[in-house]
């Protein structure tokens, strides 16, 4: 390495500070860490390792059901030829290892920088682990030595490196790798655990070239593989920055702030709105069994990762060794992934989301994944009734409806005035003055029978409109209390509750006309505060 | 890591057998007269020190251009690309010209010279009189706006520098002198190329940029910066990451350079 000449800061503080917090994250990690897992996992293994010819990891004591992590992950050197590879754009994932020995692993990943769409019309300069986000799936198996070549393409103008989670050594290859445009790292590692793993580029500002897409997921099988599925697919979340608001067209330049502050333009699946929709959504048959591999970037969100209509058979969480069963929502932190698989019964179209819902309706966060096939019935019966549902409102406004109606054609009659009156009554007059019309014996005033009320119709109207603040007596007996003003009420609703109110309870009297509310409510001042 | 130490030496060589023009009062009207200062740089300059220090220094007012850089291969044939040695400039050095003393027409006379090592970038400058700038000198004269001797904190001016980011470099790069002139009268600083400095190997930004703390992890965890004092000037993070990423033998499609001169300057 390079001397370091000068620059060097006094980083004695922040270096005793990091030693503590890592004694008190493994002093908790100590005291809840084992029992907390234990009690988590399911102790059937989500693998078993399948007995092969091969070099036997050394010897030792592991508790049932566990898998011995990186000390049963070196099956010796690799045997055979060297094999290239195979890597894939997403959401493609490539074909099983299919290997029953440790080998060694070619891995060629060409870094690009491109310009593409993010969302219809709007570009983006996407940083790229072979030209697409996520970039390419890489799939070895454990034990493999893993030869790794980074090349970053001549018209780059970053320098990038890669750090892989399933990397066991400092940096996570990141070290290694640092490579100048047009030029390639070598390094070179064994794949001692099992999983799915997140890489990522680590060049300086690491969450910017995390944001504009530098991630991708790179899968170390279990010794003897997964069991056959009919699809495999590659899917993988990443929070997007740009300086214009969402859908905004034309070229959208990185947004540091909006990165600081953690407030994405964009949630994404595959870097791109529609990148999982119309022709290419995911699509699979029924009777047919589909895996996941799910990944998510970040750089700053967590994801609730669900399928809308599916529940996930199975779920490796955390991409690890062990399933949960019967998942509606899996939980995917940035920098982790998730395995999930189910079997697909009842034909349509299943949404992929965040169920952090606003990302995937406002920020993008969705995906199809299209079932094709015969209806079962009997799973999923399909709309079976569709018919209007509204509770006490629907007959609310049923009433009120008619009555509107009647009294634009002219036909309105002192019955749906009534009805509609009843209907607007209730929760607005009937709080106080009661549904029997019976009031508080005083507090509130009656309205049933009530000499006041009927005495007259004009000054009923303006009550209402205007309110009523002070002494009035009620069939005999004296009320001193306030009424607000209901003028936010409108002229027919008013004309209709005392309509309701004069031939209820006993009441009888004529209707009140809209044409006398507006009268009143033009000629008579409302009190400051009140509705128009 | 044996041909990067030889990288060193040849360097030390280069150094050495350079003819050094001899020095004139004034320096040439295409450079700009900068500092003394002191400013917060990016780059801490020790413990305990925050504020970084330029002497008074001559800055090229644009980068060295193709026409410019083919004159100094004329005269100097040892640097035409295929005479040059081996050490000095990997195989890409100037592999945007036609041949090895002519542009042709991928190259234009006034676009700025990029695919050129530090080895001779640094010849260059030395042929001149001058030499490279140092980063502290880059990076004072590049804090500047057009109106602004530190523009900096402006949101404005990092999201026009990080607009530059955000393109892609397919294309062919543009001519020098195409953006605004800062105060100092220079251009180009941002917007348009790489640039080597003379001391970019004390550019100990980690080739994984996430170290902090802990100076024995300085080679893998982690930080941009980790001798980075303000995280969040990207802007010019960028620059010192980009760097740190190169030997002094690379030449890239983006990289280019100026000279700096102490001529003129007061002592």
């Amino acid at each position: 390495m390079r001397a370091l000449v000068s620059f060097t800061p006094d980083r004695q503080p922040s270096r005793q500070v990091n030693i503590h917090m890592t004694r008190i994250t493994n002093a908790v990690a100590a005291t809840f860490g084992v029992a907390a897992i234990t009690a988590l996992v399911s102790h059937a293994p989500g693998w078993a390792p399948i007995a092969s010819a091969e070099a036997k990891p050394a010897a030792v004591a592991l508790a049932p059901g566990d898998t011995g992590g990186s000390l049963k992950g070196d099956f010796g050197p690799p045997k055979g030829a060297p094999i290239k590879a195979v890597l894939t754009s997403p959401p493609h994932v490539p074909p099983a290892v299919n290997r029953n020995y440790p080998a060694r692993v070619i891995v060629e990943l060409e870094v690009r920088e491109v310009e593409k769409e993010i969302s219809e019309g709007v570009k983006y300069t996407f940083w790229t682990f072979g030209g697409t986000v996520p970039g390419s799936f890489i799939r070895v198996r454990q034990g493999d030595t893993v030869e790794f070549h980074l090349r970053n393409h001549p018209s780059s103008k970053m320098p990038h490196n890669i750090d892989l989670h399933g990397v066991t050594g400092p940096g996570g290859g990141a070290t290694s790798s640092f490579t100048a445009p047009g030029h390639e790292s070598q390094f070179t590692f064994k794949a001692l655990n099992q999983g799915l793993y997140v890489y990522h580029c680590a060049t300086a500002p690491v969450g910017m070239h995390v944001a504009n897409g530098m991630y991708g997921l790179i899968l170390v099988e279990p010794p003897g593989g997964f069991p056959k599925v009919d699809h495999e697919f590659y899917v993988m979340q990443g929070d997007f920055y740009t300086t214009g608001k969402y859908r905004e067209k034309g070229l959208q330049p990185f947004d540091m702030q909006k990165a600081i502050d953690e407030n994405p333009t964009y949630v994404l699946f595959n870097g791109a709105e529609g990148a999982l929709v119309g022709d290419n959504a995911l699509k699979a048959k029924t009777g047919e069994s589909v895996r996941m591999y799910i990944g998510n970037g970040g750089p700053n969100l967590v994801s609730s990762f669900h399928v809308i209509g599916e529940i996930f058979d199975k779920v490796w969480f955390e991409g690890g060794t062990r399933f949960q069963e019967n998942v509606q929502t899996t939980l995917i932190p940035a920098g982790g992934s998730a395995i999930a698989e189910f079997h697909a019964e009842v034909p349509g179209s299943y949404v992929l989301v965040d169920h952090s819902l606003f990302r995937a309706f406002n920020k993008g966060a969705l995906g199809i994944l299209k079932i094709d096939g015969e209806e079962n019935k009997l799973v999923y019966s399909g709309k079976e009734v569709d018919s209007v549902y509204l509770g006490d409102y629907a007959a609310e406004q049923g009433v009120v409806a008619v009555a509107a109606s009647a009294a634009e054609s002219g036909t309105l009659t002192l019955d749906q005035q009534v009805k509609a009156g009843e209907a607007r009554y209730t929760g607005t007059c009937s709080v106080c003055h009661q549904a029997n019309g019976a009031g508080l014996e005083g507090v509130f005033p009656p309205l049933a029978q009530s000499d006041y009320l009927m005495a007259d119709k004009k000054r009923s109207i303006a009550v209402v409109v205007n309110g009523l603040t002070g002494k009035v007596d009620v069939n005999g007996k004296s009320y001193d209390s306030i009424m607000p003003p209901m003028s936010q009420l409108t002229d027919d609703e008013i004309a209709n509750i005392l309509t309701y109110v004069r031939n209820s309870w006993g009441n009888k009297g004529e209707a009140v006309t809209a044409a006398e509310v507006a009268e009143v409510r033009r000629t008579t001042p409302r009190p400051a505060g009140a509705a128009h | 890591m044996f041909i990067e130490r030889q990288g060193w030496w040849a360097g030390v060589v280069v150094a050495s057998i350079a003819a050094t023009m001899p020095a004139s009062a004034q320096p040439p009207v295409s450079r700009a007269v900068i500092g003394p200062g002191t400013f917060a740089s990016v780059l801490a300059p020790g413990a305990g020190v925050k504020e970084a220090t330029v002497r008074r220094y001559a800055l090229d007012r644009e980068p060295v251009t193709n026409a410019q850089f083919l004159a100094f291969v004329q005269a100097n044939p040892q640097w035409q690309r295929d005479r040059v040695a081996k050490l000095f400039a990997e195989p890409t050095y100037l592999s945007q010209w036609a041949g090895p003393t002519s542009l042709g027409d991928t190259a234009r006379p006034n676009q700025p010279v990029t695919h050129v090592s530090w080895y001779a970038a640094r010849a260059y400058c030395q042929a001149q009189g001058a030499r490279l700038p140092t980063w502290y000198e880059w990076e004072y004269a590049a804090a500047a706006d057009e109106t602004r001797s530190d523009a900096r904190q402006d949101p404005a001016w990092k999201e026009r520098i990080l607009g530059w980011y955000a393109q892609t470099s397919g294309g062919a790069l543009p001519d020098v002198g195409r953006t605004p002139a800062n105060v100092y009268g220079v251009r180009d600083l941002h917007g348009l190329v790489w640039e080597w400095v003379e001391d970019y190997t004390g550019l100990m930004v980690s080739s994984d940029s996430r170290n902090q703390g802990d100076p024995e992890k300085l080679k893998f965890c982690g930080a941009s910066a980790l001798s980075a004092e303000n995280r969040d000037e990207y802007a010019v993070l960028m620059r010192v990451a980009m760097l740190s990423a190169l030997e002094a033998n690379y030449t890239t499609a983006n990289l280019g350079f100026r000279c700096a001169s102490d001529e003129g300057v007061q002592p």
